[in-house]
């Protein structure tokens, strides 16, 4: 069963209740909240999800809930934790939804250490996988939305899981999280996009939630191979240039983007370096013309 | 199916036999009980030694791999953090102590095996703290709390100095020259410690604690903190120990003599009386009624009994444990300093929190 499925009330009831427990990519979460925007926000999001079974093993269990006691009425906030403990200090209630997908990313970064995990933006074509890694403002988030849009597959929009033993991508596909300009910029593009009420006065400006799309879900456990690694970099005004990187610099950038690099010790620098080996590697500088944008990375995936 | 007892990490990390199997009815709950505890390498470090990993169903296996691939990173680093510490300690020609998880890896003892580290401990003569500290500033480490307070707080009442961080690895270091608070009650005469620590071969000039001061001070480290969060573990940790020192049998009379000798008797009977409780650890009947002469009196026994079981399980989301705990953090703070001054530092700390 999908989350779709459900009817509003009983996703209600399960967040406000035991938990309800959804599949994303390889890992079950259990997540509980009494937050009305959680619930809906969840029923828009996550609606082509799997909802897991009773008595499936859920890997997480988090939760982001109000303060207990009067304080809930003074200032009212939102506190997400993980197996009980708060990882993080509370935010102001409006930015509850924002906090739980914060506390997810969180929750992969520090815990699934079976994959060598990179902050990047993955995506799919004809079976292989694009990697843009990249620091926030290089506009990675946005090209990966109109990547989306004009039907390639979301692996992820934040971490690439690199699978150590087959060197390839794991899916774990979200919500593609869009901050400030880049907001109206994908919702000019990508007319049909169904978002989350926007978000203001966040740690990271104004932000917005876009659902993943159901084929990209559906597919959540087809891995990819390495196929090419692009570096974005925003630049206002410039025109869209691909430039070929060397395989050194690249690894370099991506020890950079790694989350785990260092745990994975000796073998983490082989599965990186063969996965840089089998991929094409690039630097992207765009001027914020995704039309453009994406015709570049459409030529790039044909001539492959 | 029988809902699952609050033991139940500890039973599995005693017969993982038991449980490395599809048809073992309490894998989420037994990883996310070990998760919280910090437990979940230790527990996939146990299933592993005996080759049963393959036994387990695949969505927790991944867990226990993740977490054993975290403990290991975590072990080199260590032992990196350990040969630095060699080559600046080593010129100033100060004896130091490995203590805590550094310690048990260095003594190739079982609790080390899957174990989580975090920080390094040393314990060092405290008529060379000043060689130390300038020795590992020179190395390239710097103190983190900075707030003159905060300095004094640790220089005037605490068994350490303020914990320092290397500036390139970010590496914590905790520098103790005695094993509780000067301003505490118990006083252990650290120059016994240092005296009867066994050098480690593998690194000229450290040491580790002679195993019966090693148990007394995980016993302390547990009991005599404020902060039971990390209590489940400590209570593995003081299990491993006892389990395998407690083979030889010179061992028990040794322990009881030496914390008598140390002012650490109370300690030693809350841990073996809760060790044996809760992990069924091999302790000599007539070494839990020797203990039992280091017991509080009514009412503090009762009391202490109702507050440990809840707050030694990892079952943070009860309730129980979570008041226990709150609790256990205020004797915590009584058992660190006399009144006027516990008065004098939550006052010292209400007011800064208003600069703030």
């Amino acid at each position: 069963m999908i989350v779709g499925e459900l009817s509003p009330g009983e996703i209600r009831n399960r967040l406000d209740g035991p938990g309800l427990r959804i599949r994303i990519g390889p890992i079950v979460t259990e997540i509980r909240s009494s937050f009305p925007a959680i619930h809906s926000a969840i029923a828009l999001h996550y609606a082509a999800h799997r909802a897991a079974d009773d008595g499936e093993f859920a890997d997480f269990h988090v939760s982001v809930l109000p303060p207990s006691g009067p304080r809930r009425w003074i200032r009212p906030t939102a506190t997400f934790r993980f197996e009980n403990a708060p990882p993080f200090q509370p935010l102001p209630a409006e930015q509850a939804f924002p906090l739980l997908e914060w506390g997810l990313n969180w929750c992969m970064a520090t815990q699934c250490h079976q994959y060598l995990i990179i902050h990047a933006a993955v995506l799919e074509r004809r079976g292989r996988a694009l990697v843009m890694p990249a620091p926030p403002g290089s506009g990675k988030s946005t090209l990966c939305a109109a990547l989306v849009a004009r039907g390639w597959r979301l692996l992820s929009d934040e971490l690439a899981l690199i699978d150590v033993a087959s060197g390839e991508v794991v899916p774990m596909p979200r919500p593609i999280s869009l901050k400030n300009d880049s907001i109206d910029v994908v919702g000019r593009f990508w007319t049909d996009a169904a978002m989350s009420p926007v978000v203001h006065e966040t740690l990271k400006g104004s932000v917005v939630h876009v659902r993943p799309p159901a084929t990209s879900v559906a597919l959540s456990t087809t891995t990819a191979l390495p196929g090419w690694i692009v570096l974005p970099r925003y630049r206002a005004g410039e025109a869209a240039r691909l430039a070929a990187l060397s395989k050194g610099s690249t690894l370099m950038q991506l020890v950079e983007s790694a989350f785990n690099y260092s745990m994975h010790g000796r073998r983490g620098f082989n599965v990186l370096a063969d996965f840089i080996d089998a991929s094409a590697c690039f630097e992207f500088s765009y001027g914020g013309d995704l039309a453009e944008a994406v015709l570049t990375f459409e030529t790039l995936a044909g001539a492959a | 199916m029988t809902p699952p007892s609050p033991d139940l990490l500890a039973a599995a990390l005693h017969d993982v036999d038991a449980v490395a199997s599809e048809r073992y009815p309490h894998w989420e709950e037994l990883v996310r009980r070990a998760r919280e505890a910090n437990l979940l390498g230790t527990l996939g470090a146990q299933l592993a030694d005996r080759r049963l990993l393959d036994a387990v169903p695949v969505a927790p296996r991944a867990n226990l791999i993740a977490a054993q691939i975290q403990s290991e990173a975590q072990e080199r680093a260590v032992r990196r953090e350990v040969r630095e510490l060699a080559r600046a300690l080593g010129p100033a020609g100060v004896p130091v102590v490995l203590l805590k998880g550094a310690a048990y890896l260095y003594a190739r003892l079982p609790a080390a095996r899957g174990r989580v580290f975090s920080d390094v401990d040393i314990l060092v003569p405290k008529d060379r703290l000043v060689d130390v500290e300038s020795a590992l500033m020179q190395s390239g480490f710097i103190t983190t709390h900075h707030h003159p307070y905060d300095q004094r707080y640790y220089r005037k009442w605490m068994h350490e100095l303020p914990p320092m961080q290397h500036v390139k690895r970010l590496t914590i270091l905790d520098v103790h020259h005695a094993i509780v608070p000067e301003t505490a009650r118990a006083h252990p005469d650290s120059a016994l410690l240092l005296r009867d620590a066994v050098a480690l071969p593998d690194v000229p000039g450290f040491a580790v604690l002679a195993p019966v001061d090693m148990v007394l001070h995980c016993a302390t480290h547990l009991f005599h903190d404020e902060d039971f969060g990390h209590a489940p573990r400590d209570l593995v940790d003081f299990d491993a120990l006892v389990r395998h020192f407690g083979r030889d049998e010179a061992f028990w009379p040794a322990l009881l003599s030496r914390a008598e000798e140390l002012e650490l008797g109370r300690m030693l009977y809350y841990a073996l009386r809760w060790a044996s409780r809760i992990h069924r650890t091999p302790v000599p009947p007539e070494m839990l009624i020797g203990a039992a002469r280091f017991a509080p009196a009514f009412p503090v026994r009762p009391l202490m009994d109702s507050l440990l079981g809840p707050a030694l399980r990892p079952t943070g989301a009860r309730a129980s444990t979570r008041w226990a705990r709150r609790a256990l953090y205020v004797r915590g703070h009584w058992l660190k300093m006399p009144p006027h001054l516990l008065a004098w530092h939550l006052a010292a700390k209400a007011m800064r929190r208003k600069e703030e």
